[in-house]
């Protein structure tokens, strides 16, 4: 015999963590949306590891007299 | 736990819903906190990118709302005293305090570090210190201390509209702090309006209201007092260069109309007030939030109507 007692407890948990997972997917997707504007628009953004700085680079003609 | 138990007399398990860590943050507040929050960075002169803006938006709201869990938190003793609270999550039993502390840091942190990302670090420090101010300053210390708890605690209230003024200028300028003036004076003789007529609850909490201190008849003479230092504040706004026409025609009429009202409860006293069940406080009340509303509403028409040349002087 199986005993299963939906109670009004479970469905609040259920609430409760469909709330907490639909938040969470939210701010996943807010952040990825606020990284592509970011990097879309230019924004002064650099990593400091394997990623090429440009501003390192000397300008062309600089320094050849 | 308790669930498991045979009977299923499982009602009082002290477990909340989504919606109880919800009501933690405020959200009425946050709905104000948005509108003002939205206005101010809407009528800075430099434009943000809409979906940078609305996310700086939603996450000075959220900080909002984690100094909102953090004062129920503190303040969990005096909401179960007072009737206007003590169906709130922590007093009713759904929500325990260490969950709404946990919460309150959380977010408070989250909405700080995402501001900046998204925004400045100006308007993230800005809402670092409204969230401080909110819960340190006036939550732990000024509301169970003075009378004057809610004339400085206004302060934390009036910070969302510079907030997101800096979220998209990235400096403070008079815009923004007239923008601050006019919540910060407005706070006064909209709390002790409520005061007036929700005196018994604070009386019994011992929270040191200027009703329960001073009686009604000082805070009546408060409120009128209040009210005509709030004006010019309110009208100084209409000539800087988020004002005009509009702005100034609207803060005319609801500047009479809150004068009048704050003048109506100056003349009346207790027994009068008591015998109508107080309306005349009940309808300024109501009335000094329609002002707030529709001044910060008219900067936003002002604005708006700027493309068209319409706006502004």
């Amino acid at each position: 015999m199986t005993l299963r007692i939906e109670h009004e407890l479970h469905r609040r948990r259920f609430g409760r963590n469909l709330g907490l997972g639909l938040a969470l997917a939210v701010f996943v997707a807010l952040v990825f949306g606020l990284t592509v504007v970011k990097v879309k628009r230019g924004d002064p953004m650099q990593a400091f590891d394997h990623v090429a700085r440009p501003e390192l680079v000397p300008p062309q003609g600089e320094g050849e007299q | 736990m308790s669930d498991t138990h045979a009977n299923g007399a499982l009602t009082e398990t002290g477990e909340a819903g989504f919606g109880d860590y919800v009501a933690l943050l405020k959200p009425r507040v946050m709905s104000l906190v948005v509108f003002t929050a939205m206005v101010g960075l809407l009528v800075a002169p430099q434009g943000m990118h809409p979906f940078v803006a609305l996310i700086s938006v939603l996450f000075i709201a959220l900080g909002a709302g984690a100094s909102g869990a953090l004062n129920m938190w503190w303040d969990a003793d005096i909401d179960r005293v007072m009737r206007r609270t003590r169906a709130r999550p922590i007093p009713s039993g759904r929500v325990q305090p260490g969950e709404a502390l946990g919460l309150g840091l959380a977010l408070s942190g989250l909405s700080v570090m995402m501001l900046w990302l998204a925004a400045n670090a100006l308007a993230a420090l800005l809402l670092a210190f409204t969230i401080f101010f909110y819960v340190v300053i006036y939550s732990m210390w000024l509301k169970r201390s003075t009378p004057q708890n809610i004339v400085i605690g206004g302060a934390a209230g009036a910070f969302p509209p510079m907030i997101g003024w800096v979220c998209a200028t990235g400096s403070v300028s008079v815009e923004a702090c007239l923008m601050f003036l006019l919540i910060f004076m407005w706070t006064p003789p909209h709390f002790w309006s409520l005061a007036l007529f929700m005196n018994s609850d604070y009386q019994q909490a011992g929270v040191p209201m200027l009703t329960v201190t001073h009686g009604k008849r000082v805070t009546r003479n408060h409120i009128l007092v209040y009210t005509i230092a709030l004006v010019p504040f309110a009208l100084a706004t209409a000539f800087t260069s988020i004002g005009g026409p509009i702005y100034l025609a609207v803060s005319v009429l609801l500047n009479l109309g809150f004068l009048w009202g704050a003048w109506a409860i100056w003349r009346r006293g207790e027994a009068l007030a008591e015998g109508d069940g107080y309306t005349t406080e009940k309808a300024v009340f109501k009335f000094s939030l329609l002002y707030l509303f529709l001044h910060f509403g008219a900067l936003l028409a002002e604005a708006s109507l700027k493309p068209w040349g319409l706006g502004g002087w």
